[in-house]
């Protein structure tokens, strides 16, 4: 068997004491990260990588550390949403719909431990998942050549906006200026400064690190101060902690259906882990005897979608590590992890450094059993965390931010840059453009500029060329069709949840 | 009210051609691959034009915007931030942090007591974590402060 052989290779990798280690303390910062409001797994994650980095940790060490977490913000994110009714991040929106309620019904504690159970069934599917599916996804991705590559960093570009934003121009928009911004710069093939105004700090253009710290975590402590800290953390109150084993054999089955669905919409590049909870919710809730009893505190509609957020969050690596194309946020912000480290994703990683790969899937399945233990025996000691004042989390987070911007670059200049897309990225909160893929347009535009530019010497200028091969043309189909879809889910989705509306004889 | 977006729209589209006849400018070398260093740059200009233009012909509705004494506050904050980023070489980690961490924290809820000790507190503590647990060289005071 490949796959055993691979992953005794992948454990000899992670087994180490220190990479154990860097497990347990990455699975502790990002339960509390994800618990925390207003903080998630990408923004978590975004102000870690610059101190991971100076640190000094190989490459294995600091994905084992960055992926722990991901995983660990993920677990963690259910946290707020149960207790406070406040999601964590985006993909933890779903689970306050059933959880708070349940909450208020003085059953928090089941709603947490039952949570932190099909956050595991989740989570720990996937990782088997990825498993089973990178090395073949990674065997389809040799026959991409610069054509493909090109049409498939335009589908990213094109479901990224997806169900996130309400506006797709906007989406399109957000993408085009990270495209944009990736041009600035000296341009990689003749060497020609482009747009950088004679600016000596710009030749070697904007680091995208600065980029992801600015517009996720800078942009956080402008919503807090001006919404003056409400929203959050108020005191919690939690009882005794019981695992309710009646709830969870009851829902066993919505957990596993969620995970399928989850880990699909994962793996579509660009989806994510929002779609992934929110279409397994909608999914249990059309198929369970006492659907109408869902959003009044129903258990499977708490473990429904924590495993379906956390399955897609495994499947999300599924595209980042065979193709280099993140399908959702956090994604992309380990995919910055791995440019930062020198690591290129794509179908080669599986072949040339397997020890990475399968190092970091060991590690996965190591995470999630330390986080089974953090999350439901320990987790009264997270819920104590969640009563830390905004007045103090949040100057935290700058000052975290700064000094990792700062020991990387060690100027003034990024760090202006930092405070410049803190504020792009409050104002675009506002206006409703979201940030993400201005985010994955910095990261991939280098890569996609120069996978058009190649198929144009290949092909001698000729542009049907970029048309030429069947999978070609099916990612443009899938990317049209992914920019389109959207706009009529959403009218679907607006009418189903507001049948108070009435809609006829406008 | 859809005033906001119709702006948004039409500073996108401007920047947008302005980034445009910037890729225009872009010197050409002469060993170069058929598409050059031009034509990538005016596609994404060209696009977000487009997206521009969508916007401002299908605006959305109004954001809720905060009352303009936030956007004053906002301004405090991003300049508190400007001058942190200044001030850290020469003035050295511990004081500029403190100052800036106890404004932050004030803005966010104004309890001027407890502001005070967070700024106090997170310099410190953050000092000690990244110069000692993680190693990162920061300069605790300014050079040749001692």
């Amino acid at each position: 068997m490949d796959i055993l052989s691979n992953l005794a290779l992948g454990f000899s990798v992670a087994l180490s004491p220190f990479t154990l280690m860097l497990a347990v303390v990455g699975c502790f910062l990002g339960t509390i990260i994800g618990a925390l409001p207003g903080l998630g797994p990408s923004n978590g994650v975004a102000i870690l990588i610059p101190l991971a980095f100076t640190m000094g940790l190989d490459a294995t060490a600091a994905l084992v550390l960055m992926t722990s977490v991901y995983y660990g913000a993920m677990y963690g994110g259910r946290i707020s949403s149960i207790l406070l009714n406040i999601p964590g991040d985006e993909p933890a929106l779903m689970t306050t719909l059933d959880g708070y309620p349940m909450a208020r019904q003085g059953r928090a504690g089941d709603a947490l431990v039952l949570s932190g159970v099909a956050s595991f069934v989740g989570a720990f599917l996937a990782t088997i998942g990825l498993m089973l599916l990178a090395p073949l996804l990674a065997e389809v991705a040799f026959l991409f050549g610069p054509p493909e590559y090109f049409a498939l960093y335009a589908l990213a570009f094109a479901t990224l906006g997806g169900l996130a934003s309400r506006n797709q121009a906007k989406a399109a928009l957000a993408a085009f200026i990270g495209l944009g911004i990736s041009t600035i710069g000296l341009d990689n093939s003749t060497g020609m400064p482009r747009y950088t105004g004679g600016n000596l700090h710009l030749m070697d253009g904007i680091d995208f690190l600065v980029a992801i710290v600015g517009l996720f975590a800078v942009s956080e402590v402008f919503v807090f101060i001006e919404r003056h800290g409400v929203g959050s953390a108020v005191g919690v109150r939690l009882g005794r902690v019981t695992v309710p084993f009646r709830d969870i054999l009851h829902s066993g089955w919505s957990m596993l259906r969620a995970t399928v669905i989850g880990f699909f919409a994962g793996v579509l590049p660009g989806a994510g882990a929002s779609l992934g909870s929110f279409l397994a919710y909608t999914a249990e809730k059309a198929i369970a005897r006492d659907g109408d009893s869902f959003g009044t505190g129903n258990p499977k509609g708490v473990a429904a979608p924590e495993a379906g957020n956390n399955a897609a969050a495994g499947g999300a690596l599924v595209p980042m590590l065979t193709l280099g194309v993140p399908g959702s946020g956090t994604t992309a912000v380990l995919l910055a992890l791995l440019m930062t480290l020198n690591i290129t994703p794509g179908p080669t990683l599986f072949t040339e450094r397997p020890e990475v790969v399968w190092g970091l899937i060991a590690a996965l399945l190591i995470a999630n059993f330390v986080l089974l233990v953090m999350n439901v025996p320990m987790v009264k000691l997270f819920v104590r965390i969640l009563s830390v004042p905004a007045g103090v989390l949040l100057p935290m987070v700058t000052m975290v931010s700064f000094a990792g911007i700062y020991s990387i670059s060690g100027s003034w200049f990024d760090l202006i840059l930092m405070v410049a897309f803190g504020v792009v990225g409050w104002l675009f909160r506002k206006l409703d453009v979201p940030t993400v893929p201005i985010i994955l347009g910095i990261l991939l535009g280098g890569h996609m500029e120069a996978s058009l530019r190649r198929a144009m010497v290949v092909s001698g200028g000729d542009w049907t060329y970029l048309f030429s091969s069947p999978i070609a043309v099916g990612l443009w189909i899938a990317a049209v069709a992914g920019f389109i879809a959207p706009m009529f889910l959403r009218g679907l989705i607006r009418r189903r949840e507001a049948p108070e509306v009435v809609t006829d004889g406008d | 009210m859809t005033r906001s977006d119709r702006i948004f729209g039409l500073v996108v589209t401007l920047g947008a051609l302005a980034y445009v006849a910037g890729a225009l400018g872009i010197q050409t070398s002469f060993i170069s691959d058929p598409l050059g260093p031009r034509a990538f740059p005016m596609l994404v200009g060209a696009g977000a034009a487009l997206s521009g233009l969508a916007i401002m012909l299908r605006p959305d509705a109004e954001p809720d915007w905060p009352p303009v004494r936030e956007f004053t506050r906002i301004g405090v904050a991003t300049a508190v931030l400007v001058g942190y980023a200044l001030a850290l070489q020469p003035w050295g980690y511990l004081v500029p942090t403190a100052i800036a961490a106890a404004i932050l924290s004030w803005m966010i809820d104004p309890r001027p007591v407890r502001a005070l000790l967070t700024g106090i507190g997170l310099s410190v503590g953050l000092y000690l974590v990244f110069r000692h647990a993680l190693g990162l060289g920061l300069q605790p005071f300014p050079r040749g402060f001692f």
